[in-house]
């Protein structure tokens, strides 16, 4: 075993320190060291999105990064966005919208897709459905992942209007 | 699955990386975006025994206009990065046009343009588009440092030219000759997968609407970049109609590059699309350097 590595980093606005071994990806660090499963992992090499978590405001493969490269760094995951009474206008959308199904893939699919409606507030299909490309979802067929994302932008759009 | 147990490093300058690769050599690897190499050591296909992480090198990150009007980019600037930079845009069209294949949006946030580069994989849309532009690459260890042309790079499958001690620092563009035209074209079965087969073309004008200097360069297709030299020796001074090309995009496919086949595709298949690829990359490329594209 490597010697363990000492990291400070945000996790959803809190601040924590820990100690590492430098193997240990952060997918993982994320699940069994925080306690935060919602980061979900499914092929563990890239190819998923189930791990997807947005790092410094970016979406990233949780599964292809180590834990100690997050030493400094700003992360948010899907426990960070909502609170189940005062649900993200984003997940409120895949549930009106059945844009969830099993579940797995939602969390990767919702965390990629904020900074992305950051970016397009208005997005037509096409542009969602390249947005949505690296996540793999099993269950929906995509249309009301689609549907959902269409919803989110309106909600969005009614809140900024407020 | 998990990574092997590794030493870890992540020097902040330059330097102090290529201590760490002299001292460790062989046994290291240098850590980039991580964006192949983290898949290969969680299929333990990879156990480097330590890990040189380049990632809080900050002087790596840049995209720079150079005084002759081409530019340089610094190995670690991401792949998002260049996608959204106006500098790319303007000076180098062809990467810029390679960026949105290249893998997935979560993929491109952590991917560099020199981790792409040194891992030297013949499906690699910047390393096909490194060869087209006449780029080269500087790399650099604690004895000195060497230009090598992205042509003499790549030398075999997921092989280059780079030592275990080196570092690749940058990558280097000269300006493009006017009326000059590029294209990148390719085949995927998913938006964000390896291309089957992907050709990049970079057409030269002459005034007399001849084509000058033509580079037709193949990915997915051999072991590295490779470039149709037939193909485009057929084209030299000579005027680019449908026919012409016609042609030239056969002789690629049939004479200049030698599949394989494997779960994906079958060498017939990929000779197929090298065909239609060639002739649609030279169509837009030509279409480009006269101003049409």
């Amino acid at each position: 075993m490597s010697k363990p590595v000492d990291i400070a980093l945000t996790v959803n606005n809190n601040h924590y320190i820990r100690s590492v071994e430098p193997r240990l990806l952060l997918s993982d660090f994320l699940r069994h060291e925080l306690g935060l499963t919602g980061t979900h992992i499914g092929c563990e090499h890239g190819v998923c999105g189930a791990c997807s978590i947005l790092f410094d405001g970016q979406p990233i493969r949780s599964c292809l990064m180590f834990a100690v490269q997050a030493d400094g760094h700003e992360i948010l995951t899907i426990e960070g966005l909502g609170t189940k009474d005062n649900l993200h206008p984003l997940q409120e959308s895949f549930k009106e919208a059945h844009g969830v199904q099993c579940g797995f893939c939602t969390p990767g699919f919702i965390l990629t897709l904020i900074p992305f409606l950051e970016k397009n507030p208005n997005p037509d299909e096409w542009e969602i459905r390249k947005a949505i490309s690296g996540n793999i979802c099993r269950c929906t067929g995509y249309q009301h992942i689609v549907d959902a994302v269409k919803l989110a932008a309106e909600k969005m759009a009614a809140n900024r209007k407020e | 699955m998990k990574p092997a147990p590794f030493e870890y490093f992540a020097p902040t300058t330059i330097d102090e990386a290529l201590v760490h690769l002299a001292e460790y050599g062989y046994d290291a690897k240098v850590l980039a975006g991580g964006q192949s190499l983290i898949p290969m050591m969680n299929f333990r296909l990879a156990q480097p025994s330590v890990i040189v992480d380049i990632n809080k090198i900050n002087e790596l990150s840049y995209i720079r206009a150079n005084e002759d009007g081409g530019l340089r980019i610094g190995a670690m600037a991401r792949h998002n990065q260049v996608e959204h930079s106006s500098l790319i845009a303007d000076r180098a069209a062809l990467i810029f046009e390679a960026m949105p294949h290249i893998a997935t949006v979560q993929v491109r946030s952590r991917g560099t343009f020199g981790g792409s580069i040194a891992h030297a994989d013949p499906s690699a849309e910047l390393a096909a588009v490194s060869v087209a532009l006449e780029g080269s690459f500087l790399l650099r260890n604690q004895r000195g440092e060497r230009w090598v042309p992205a042509n003499e790079f790549f030398v075999g499958l997921f092989t280059s030219v780079l030592e275990p001690d080196e570092l690749l620092i940058e990558a280097k563009f000269p300006p493009l000759p006017e009326r000059t035209g590029c294209a990148l074209v390719e085949v995927a079965r998913r938006s964000h997968d390896f291309a089957l087969v992907g050709v990049a073309a970079v057409v030269t004008l002459d005034k007399d609407n001849l084509c000058q200097r033509v580079r037709l360069i193949l990915l997915s297709v051999g072991d590295g970049p490779v470039e149709a030299h037939q193909a485009a020796e057929m084209l030299k001074g000579k005027e680019l109609t449908a026919e012409s090309i016609r042609a030239a995009a056969e002789t690629a496919a049939k004479k200049d590059i030698d599949p394989g086949s494997d779960i994906h595709a079958s060498a017939e298949y990929r000779r197929h699309l090298a065909g239609v690829l060639s002739r649609r990359a030279l169509v837009k490329a030509y279409d480009r350097a006269r101003g049409d594209g």
